[in-house]
C-alpha cells in the first residue's frame, strides 16, 4: 500500500488509543506522510493540547481556525482544534439559537442538559467533523481522538443518544454521525498501542468493542515505540575489542555488554507483544520506531512519516474499488 | 522527608498524574510498602489493568475493601471504586425518607449523573476516601492507618478537589430552583420567561429530557445542604497535614509537561506536591562522566569493527537517559524539596503479589538512592 492510497481509504481517519501510547505523535506523523504524498490534510485536535503544533515546529497551541503547519510537494497539513464548547456555540448559532445561547451557558442550564443527555458534547464534535467532511477541501481529515478509555464512549455516543432522544435536531445530528461512523468508505479508526502488555490488552479490547458496538471499520493498527533493529549486539565487547585491537577504557567492556543485553531483552519482550497482538487482533500492523531523542520536532516527524510509509509498503493494498 | 517516610507517616496518600504513567500500580505498591512496615493500609483503585486487579483479588466488584493476604506484618486491603454504588449509598444516607431516595435513584437524570457527569468519578473517589477514613476498626481506633487513593486520569489536576463543589453547584442551578419553588407572585414573571426558555431547550433535545431534569430537582429538594456539608468535610480532609499528594509521571517530554501543569495547579491551590514518582526510566549505563555524543563518535570511528554496533547502542541509551534527566530537572525543581523516586522500566506487568512486591521494592530502592 502506498501513503496516498492509505490516506485516501476513507475521508475521515480517527486516531485513538489509551493515554501515553503516543496517539498525538502518530496523528501528526500520518498527516505529515499524507502531505508529503501530495495530499491536503486537515489535522483536528479535540482536547486543546499543545503537543500537536509543536511537533511541526509551530509555536503555540492550535485554535478553532485552521493554521498551516507544513507545506510541500503540493501537499499540506493544516491544523485546528475542535473542542466541545466551540462546537456547541457554533451549533446553537447555526440553529437560530444565538439569542438563547448566552442564557443557556450563563444559567448553567447547558450543564444540566449535557448531563441529562450524556454524549451530547461528543455528538456535537463528531457532527462538526461530519460538516468538515462535507465542506472542507481537504483530501483527508485526521482526528486525534480523546485520550484514555474515552475512545469507546466518544465513538458510541451517537448510538447511545439515538436511544435517549427520540425527536429534534440533535437526534438528526446523531443519525448523521452514525451514518458517518458506520461507512467504511467515509470513516475508519486507527488504533495506536505500545509493544507492552497492558497497552496491547487495551487495544485488543477497544478494537473489538468498537467493531461490535459502533460498527466502525478499523484501519491497520500502529505499534509505536519499537526499538529499531541494531545488529551485532550478541558479541562480547572484550573479545571483539581484543580481536580488532581496539583499546577499551577500564569498565567500558562491561558497560557495552550491559547496554547490549538490555536492548536484546527489551527487543525480545517487544517482539513477544507484537506477536501476541497479531494473534489476538487480525489486523495489519504498522510499526514506528522508538526515538532515542524523545522529543518530537519536524525532523523526528519526518523520520516517523518515512517509517510509516516503509511499513505500509509491506502490506498489500486494498482491493480496487 | 523521603517517600518511605510519607508511606510510614501519612494517613492518606493521593496519587495523581496523567494517564498511562503507572499511577494505579504505584498506588498499590505504596500500600504494599506500608503493609510491610506493619501498617494497616487500604488502596482505593479506579480502573486497574486486569492482572493487577486479579493480583489484588478484585475480580468481584463489591465496592467494599477486601483483605489481601501476603508476606507482610501489617494489613493490606484493596477496593475498586464503584462510582454508582457509592453515589447511591450517599443519596440513601441523605434522603429524608426511603421514598425520596427511591424517586431519585429511579430518575433518569440522576442515573446519568451517577454514571457519566464529568467529575462524578473523581467526587466518588474522594467520597470513598472519606468513608474509609471514618471507618472504625477495633475499639475507637480507625480501621486503616493509611489509605492510598488512585485518581482518575484527567486533564485537570484539580478535578478531584473541585468535583464535590461542582456537584453542589449543579444542584444549586438557579434556573431549575425557580421551577421547583412554590410559586410566588413576584417570581411569576421570571417563571414565564423560564418556561419559554425551557420550551426552546425541549424543542432541541426533546421534552422528556427537560421533564426528567425538573423531576430530578424536585426530588432532590432539601438534600443539598447535607451534600454541601459533606463536600466541605471532604475538602478539609484533603487539606489536612496528614494527607499527602504524590505526583506520578514518566520522563517523556509531553508527560513531564502535563506533570508540570499538575504541579503548578496543586501548588497554586495551596496543596503542594509531597513526593514525585517517575516511572519508566531508561537505565543509565556506565560512568556518569560519559556522554552520548562521545559514544556516538566512537561508534562512527569503529563502524567497520564489531564494536561499532555496541557503541551505537550505548550512545542510544545514553542519549535517551540524558534527555530524560533534562526533562525531569525542571519538574524536580518545581516540586522541591519533595523527594523524587526514579523507577526503572519494568520488564513485565504485575501478574501477582510477588510482582507487586518487586515494584514496591524497586520504588523504595529508587526513593533511597
Amino acid at each position: 500500500m502506498d501513503p496516498a492510497g492509505f490516506c485516501q481509504q476513507s475521508r475521515v481517519l480517527i486516531v485513538a488509543g489509551t493515554g501515553g501510547v503516543g496517539k498525538t505523535t502518530v496523528s501528526a506523523a500520518i498527516a505529515r506522510m499524507g502531505a508529503r504524498a501530495g495530499l491536503k490534510v486537515l489535522l483536528v485536535e479535540v482536547e486543546g493540547k499543545s503537543g500537536l503544533a509543536g511537533s511541526f515546529g509551530h509555536a503555540g497551541p492550535l485554535s478553532y481556525r485552521e493554521t498551516v503547519l507544513s507545506e510541500d510537494r503540493g501537499g499540506s497539513v493544516r491544523g485546528r482544534t475542535l473542542t466541545p464548547d466551540d462546537a456547541l456555540v457554533e451549533y446553537l448559532e447555526q440553529h437560530g439559537m444565538k439569542r438563547i445561547s448566552r442564557r443557556l451557558i450563563s444559567s448553567g442550564a447547558i450543564e444540566v442538559v449535557a448531563t441529562a443527555v450524556p454524549g451530547i458534547k461528543d455528538i456535537l464534535v463528531l457532527g462538526k467533523v461530519k460538516a468538515l467532511e462535507r465542506d472542507s477541501d481537504a483530501d483527508v481529515i485526521v482526528l486525534d481522538a480523546p485520550a484514555a478509555g474515552h475512545a469507546i464512549t466518544f465513538l458510541s455516543s451517537a448510538n447511545g443518544l439515538l436511544d435517549a432522544v427520540r425527536v429534534g435536531p440533535i437526534r438528526a445530528q446523531a443519525e448523521e454521525v452514525v451514518g458517518l461512523l458506520s461507512d467504511a468508505a467515509r470513516c475508519q479508526v486507527l488504533l495506536v498501542t505500545l509493544p507492552e502488555e497492558t497497552p496491547v490488552n487495551e487495544l485488543v479490547e477497544t478494537g473489538f468493542a468498537l467493531e461490535d458496538r459502533v460498527g466502525v471499520s478499523l484501519a491497520p493498527v500502529v505499534v509505536n515505540g519499537l526499538y529499531p533493529a541494531l545488529g551485532g549486539l550478541d558479541v562480547g565487547a572484550a573479545t571483539v575489542a581484543a580481536d580488532a585491537e581496539v583499546h577499551l577504557r577500564p569498565g567500558e567492556a562491561e558497560t557495552l555488554d550491559e547496554a547490549a543485553a538490555f536492548r536484546r531483552t527489551r527487543q525480545e519482550l517487544q517482539s513477544e507483544q507484537v506477536a501476541r497482538l497479531a494473534e489476538a487482533l487480525p489486523l495489519p500492523q504498522l510499526r514506528l520506531p522508538f526515538l532515542f531523542t524523545t522529543d518530537v520536532g519536524p525532523a523526528e516527524l519526518d523520520v516517523l512519516a518515512d517509517a510509516l510509509a516503509a511499513s505500509l509498503a509491506e502490506i498489500p493494498g486494498p482491493a480496487a474499488r | 522527608m523521603s517517600i518511605r517516610e510519607l508511606v510510614s507517616g501519612a494517613s492518606i496518600v493521593v496519587c495523581c498524574g496523567s494517564g498511562g504513567v503507572g499511577k494505579t500500580t504505584t498506588a498499590a505498591a505504596l500500600a504494599v510498602e506500608a503493609a510491610r512496615l506493619g501498617r494497616r493500609a487500604c488502596v482505593v483503585t479506579i480502573d486497574p489493568a486486569k492482572r493487577l486487579a486479579d493480583a489484588l483479588g478484585l475480580e468481584s466488584l463489591t465496592n467494599m475493601p477486601g483483605r489481601v493476604e501476603g508476606p507482610w506484618s501489617g494489613e493490606l486491603w484493596a477496593v475498586m471504586l464503584d462510582t454508582k454504588s457509592t453515589f447511591d449509598a450517599l443519596v440513601t444516607q441523605y434522603a429524608d425518607t426511603p421514598a425520596q431516595a427511591e424517586r431519585i435513584l429511579a430518575n433518569r437524570l440522576y442515573r446519568n449523573i451517577s454514571g457519566a457527569l464529568s467529575g462524578t468519578q473523581e467526587y466518588m473517589a474522594m467520597e470513598k476516601l472519606f468513608e474509609l477514613h471514618q471507618a472504625a476498626g477495633v475499639g475507637d481506633a480507625p480501621a486503616y492507618d493509611l489509605i492510598v487513593v488512585d485518581t482518575p486520569p484527567t486533564r485537570n489536576a484539580l478535578d478531584f478537589i473541585d468535583a464535590p463543589r461542582r456537584l453542589t453547584k449543579f444542584l444549586d442551578n438557579r434556573l431549575f430552583r425557580l421551577l421547583v419553588m412554590p410559586s410566588r407572585t413576584y417570581l411569576r414573571a421570571v417563571s414565564v420567561a423560564t418556561q419559554a426558555f425551557l420550551r426552546t431547550v425541549a424543542r432541541v433535545v426533546g421534552a422528556e429530557v427537560v421533564d426528567d431534569a425538573v423531576a430530578f430537582f424536585q426530588s432532590f429538594e432539601g438534600m443539598e445542604q447535607g451534600f454541601r456539608e459533606r463536600a466541605q468535610r471532604v475538602l478539609e480532609l484533603l487539606a489536612d497535614d496528614a494527607t499527602v499528594f504524590v505526583l506520578v509521571a514518566s520522563p517523556r517530554r509531553d508527560t513531564v509537561e502535563e506533570a508540570l501543569y499538575f504541579a503548578d495547579r496543586l501548588i497554586e491551590a495551596g496543596i503542594g506536591v509531597d513526593g514525585l514518582v517517575v516511572n519508566r526510566m531508561h537505565p543509565r549505563f556506565g560512568a556518569v562522566t560519559g556522554s552520548a555524543a562521545a559514544d556516538r563518535s566512537r561508534a562512527e570511528t569503529l563502524a567497520s569493527t564489531p564494536l561499532g554496533g555496541l557503541f551505537a547502542n550505548l550512545a542510544d541509551f545514553r542519549q535517551v537517559a540524558e534527555h530524560e534527566e533534562e526533562h525531569l530537572a525542571e519538574l524536580a525543581e518545581r516540586v522541591a524539596p519533595a523527594p523524587v523516586a526514579r523507577v526503572p522500566f519494568l520488564d513485565h506487568d504485575v501478574h501477582d503479589l510477588d510482582g507487586l512486591g518487586e515494584v514496591a521494592a524497586a520504588l523504595m530502592a529508587a526513593a533511597d538512592s
